[in-house]
């Protein structure tokens, strides 16, 4: 059902854009207004969201340890997976957010006769890994389009990702992984049934649309052979903000961008934002030195609990009797 | 009575096939032999807690105040404020499952709501409905749902099947952690009054009495002088520990569950034996005799509470520092949230061995030590006098307390104690220890007696751990450092794994301890006869 409504929700946008270049002539519209209003979209939308987490406190510190304590002198602690300090943390947090530490963790419980084996599972971790690689290369390729001359390390990385050779214009393997990735996750999505019974329309509505993206950015590469030099034109327009538009630019360059537009104007509303939200998580980004240096919570308040004074009046007579001493005889 | 237990076969047979019916159009089943009773009015009036009232989980009427949806819902936009974890795991999950299989829940009873993800799906929808702004427009599409009687049924069955105890946390690729959102789905419970009596109850006790089980003080000490008999039988040793003194250099908190009940009470006459042989200068406080909180399992503010009398002891007996004794969220709230709530500790000294001059670095602020710290910097200086074959007849392995194992990382210090007081032990598989141990199944209040299913269910993945070094080594002691552990695994072993008992750490070692003048020992703290003295 919710792959089905993301699904057509992806085609309708498709046919959208199609139609709007191809029969109303609206290039202007997709090629100038919607991307910039995407971006704006997106900068303020993600500031936003991440000012609105950033305004509420983290009251404890609730690392979640997942090595040894720092303790005594003779026993090793783990300092990255429980970190103790600011240098514990940042290497967590990069190995985190780089290699998606948490994730190679992943175990899969299997019942068996009555026993429960886990074994690891490395597939998420492995998809994961490949769908974001893939994905940031590809979105830094794409800053050949809007720089002149083109930056250094994008001749470098181009290089590298063609290492195959394979045709003219060479095969970049970063779009192809990046299809192949989003394809696993969504396969996953429909075959482990427990996924599929988690998954809402908005896990595969960017799936289908970052799908979508890569299909049409690799058959203009490879198929259609769009006009590169009128898409830098307008590309370059656009960064500049002296936007112009370029006739001879197929529709299915205008379906691409508008894709990406979507992709771009929906991130701040869906869990896309994951990735700011993860550099913020308590449960990483905090050293475990609870009982060494205080931790800080700015609304905390004085609690009237029960003291001393009444809990001896109320037992005196017979803490007095089994001779424990009191403060009032 | 509580619901008959069905056979171990019976349980152990768990479809996780996931039904058709999709969870969100799911109402509250509230299943006979998983939940606890609701609050008695009493328990909620003697801490001043809201809304308290006679209510069965399972009547169709919860008798819930008129504004109930806007409290909760207030109480939720308070706490997303207040919270930055909450707020940021109520936005950023992807849902990729990676957490759907790490549940002792799920993996006993296959409920697809038992999955962590769904689990927190069941607030995180309401949290769309009401405060964003796709699941304001998009509704369903958006998996936004109203908040309805039955979805807050939903969220208090699922809320009271979590034992909040992180292994979730370990696995997701950002760090959520699905206690820390169970944790406030039950604060938004109790501003409605939806608490079991089973939490309640130990809470409204600790308030007045200072501990879980109402002890009263002099039932303190009169608990602690029957051990100090049974460590004389054993070791022809007369022990005396002080109460309420003032001006002794440590105060020593443990569990009440240390003071009352096997086998608790015999880690308490190993601590009682081991500060003994030390000479140590330590007293006890019937007031402060409470290192639990099942405040902790109900509210911050009430936890905190709860707290409160652990540095006013201290204070007022004028010690220099405080030892803890062996126990799981006890730990998990020294750790991570005592010296916030209630410091800073500046009228105690920074901690130092008096035995060994070590200097507890990791605790000068809080001035709070494990007892396994301190216990274990003692064996490597070589300040005791063990024999391990005392406990040859024991084959070990260690249970990671959830709490100690993922808020606070004190793997090495137990299982260093045990090596040096045992001969055999025996580690549990790789994926069930340490940071990815499995729960005991019946944490954060959840052990009762008429949700027996259900713990049973839920310590399913670790008693299944157990019987694969039983087979292998025939082990036949389970040692942990909390005391909830050693209430509630040994029925979870008789259920599941008949013929293996459970010690605290510290019973081992008091068993091993050579002590100055003592007689031969010729049975364990137990009264059991040591290995090769059966005859004696
Ligand atoms: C522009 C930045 C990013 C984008 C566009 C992005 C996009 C996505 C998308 C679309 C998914 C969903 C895959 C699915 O539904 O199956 C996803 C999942 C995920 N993302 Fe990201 N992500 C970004 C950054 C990050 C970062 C910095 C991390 C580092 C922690 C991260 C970690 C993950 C993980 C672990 C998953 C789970 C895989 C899955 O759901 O199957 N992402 N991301
Ligand atoms: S592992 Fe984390 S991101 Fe993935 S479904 Fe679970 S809570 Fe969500
Ligand atoms: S905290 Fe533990 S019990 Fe709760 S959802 Fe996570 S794994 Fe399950």
């Amino acid at each position: 059902m919710g792959a089905l409504i993301s699904f057509i929700a992806v085609i309708i946008l498709t046919l959208l854009a199609y139609g709007g270049v191809k029969s109303a002539n609206m290039q202007a519209i997709f090629g100038i207004v919607l991307p910039y209003a995407a971006i704006m979209t997106f900068l303020i939308g993600v500031s936003y969201r991440v000012i609105k987490w950033a305004k509420s406190p983290v009251p404890y510190r609730i690392t979640t340890t997942c090595g040894q304590q720092k303790t005594l002198p003779w026993i090793k602690q783990n300092k990255i997976e429980n970190p103790s300090d600011a240098m514990g943390v940042t290497v967590r947090m990069i190995l985190e957010v780089l290699l998606f530490r948490s994730l190679f963790r992943n175990t899969r419980s299997e019942l068996q006769d009555g026993k429960l084996l886990h074994g690891s599972s490395k597939w998420l971790w492995l998809g994961g890994i490949a769908f974001h690689a893939a994905f940031f290369t590809v979105l830094f390729r794409h800053l050949r389009l809007f720089t002149e001359p083109m930056l250094l390390p994008l001749h470098l990385v181009e290089t590298l990702d063609g290492f195959m050779q394979i045709g003219a214009p060479r095969l970049l393997m970063s779009g192809v992984v990046l299809l192949g990735a989003a394809m696993f996750l969504l396969l996953r999505r429909f075959l482990i049934p427990q996924v599929r019974y988690i998954s809402l329309p908005a896990d595969y509505f960017p799936l289908f649309l970052i799908i979508g993206i890569a299909v049409t950015g690799i058959m203009m590469r490879y198929v259609t052979k769009t006009d590169i030099v009128s898409v830098k034109e307008l590309t370059m327009g656009l960064i500049s903000l002296k936007p112009k538009i370029h006739q001879g630019v197929g529709a299915i360059f205008y379906i691409h961008l508008f894709l990406v537009s979507v992709l771009f104007a929906y991130f701040p509303f869906s869990k896309l934002v994951h990735m700011t939200g993860v550099f913020l998580s308590p449960t990483r980004n905090l050293a475990n030195n609870g009982r060494e240096v205080r931790h800080i919570n700015p609304w905390n308040y004085k609690v009237k609990a029960r003291t001393y004074e009444e809990y001896e009046d109320e037992f005196r007579e017979k803490m007095k009797s089994a001779n424990i001493p009191v403060e009032k005889e | 009575m509580p619901p008959k237990l069905p056979k171990p076969e019976e349980l152990a047979n768990v479809n996780y096939k996931p039904p058709k019916k999709w969870w969100q159009k799911g109402t509250a089943e509230i299943k006979e032999g998983f939940w606890c009773f609701g609050s008695r009015p009493k328990y909620l009036q003697a801490v001043d807690m809201p809304n308290p009232r006679e209510w069965k989980p399972t009547d169709e009427d919860w008798k819930l105040p008129d504004n109930w949806r806007e409290i909760f819902l207030e109480g939720m936009a308070e706490r997303l404020q207040k919270y930055r974890s909450f707020h940021l795991f109520m936005d950023i999950c992807v849902r990729c499952g990676a957490c759907a299989d790490k549940c002792h829940f799920y993996l006993g009873t296959g409920d697809p709501k038992n999955m962590p993800v769904l689990r927190a799906e069941l607030l995180r929808s309401v949290y769309r409905k009401y405060f964003t702004p796709s699941g304001k427009l998009l509704g369903k599409i958006a998996g936004a749902r109203e908040l309805t009687p039955d979805v807050l049924k939903e969220i208090w069955t699922y809320a009271f099947q979590c034992t909040e105890c992180r292994r979730c946390s370990v696995f997701c690729p950002y760090g959520i952690d699905t206690a820390e959102i169970t944790i406030i789905a039950r604060e938004l419970l109790n501003l409605l009054g939806l608490n079991t009596d089973w939490i309640m109850g130990p809470v409204a006790n600790s308030y007045r009495t200072g501990n879980h089980l109402g002890l009263e003080p002099h039932t303190i000490k009169s608990n602690i002088d029957f051990m100090l008999d049974d460590i004389e039988t054993v070791t022809g040793i007369k022990v005396e520990p002080s109460f309420n003194r003032k001006g002794a250099e440590i105060l020593f908190v443990t569990p009440s569950g240390d003071l009352f009940g096997e086998p608790g009470i015999y880690t308490c006459m190993g601590y009682l034996m081991l500060f003994h042989e030390l000479g140590l200068d330590y007293t006890w406080s019937t007031m402060a005799a409470e290192g639990g909180n099942f405040g902790f399992f109900t509210s911050n503010d009430m936890a905190k509470k709860l707290a409160y009398k652990i540095y006013s002891e201290a204070k007022r007996l004028k010690v220099k520092w405080i030892l803890g004794g062996e126990c799981g969220h006890m730990w998990r709230v020294w750790n991570q949230y005592f010296d916030t709530w209630h410091g800073p500790a500046d009228f105690l000294e920074a901690p130092v061995s008096p035995i060994t001059g070590t200097r507890f670095e990791n605790a000068k602020g809080s001035k709070l030590v494990h007892i396994a710290e301190f216990t274990s910097d003692l064996i490597r200086h070589k300040k005791l006098s063990l024999d391990p074959t005392r406990n040859d007849h024991l084959q070990v392995t260690f249970h990671d307390s959830c709490n100690t194992a993922r808020g606070m990382g004190i793997f090495e210090e137990p299982r260093y104690i045990i090596n040096n007081t045992c001969n055999h032990f025996y580690e549990m598989p790789e994926n069930t220890i340490r940071e990815k141990t499995f729960c005991c199944g019946s944490g954060s209040g959840l052990n009762a007696g008429e949700n027996m299913e259900q713990r049973m269910r839920g310590g399913f993945p670790r008693a299944n751990a157990v019987q694969y070094v039983k087979e292998r080594h025939g082990v036949n002691m389970l040692a942990n450092i909390c005391a909830i552990d050693r209430a509630t695994l040994k029925p979870l072993m008789d259920y599941w794994v008949p013929g293996v008992n459970v010690a605290g750490v510290h019973e081992l070692l008091g068993n091993a301890l050579i002590m100055k003048g003592e007689k031969e020992r010729v049975i364990d703290l137990r009264g059991e006869p040591l290995p090769g003295k059966e005859g004696a």
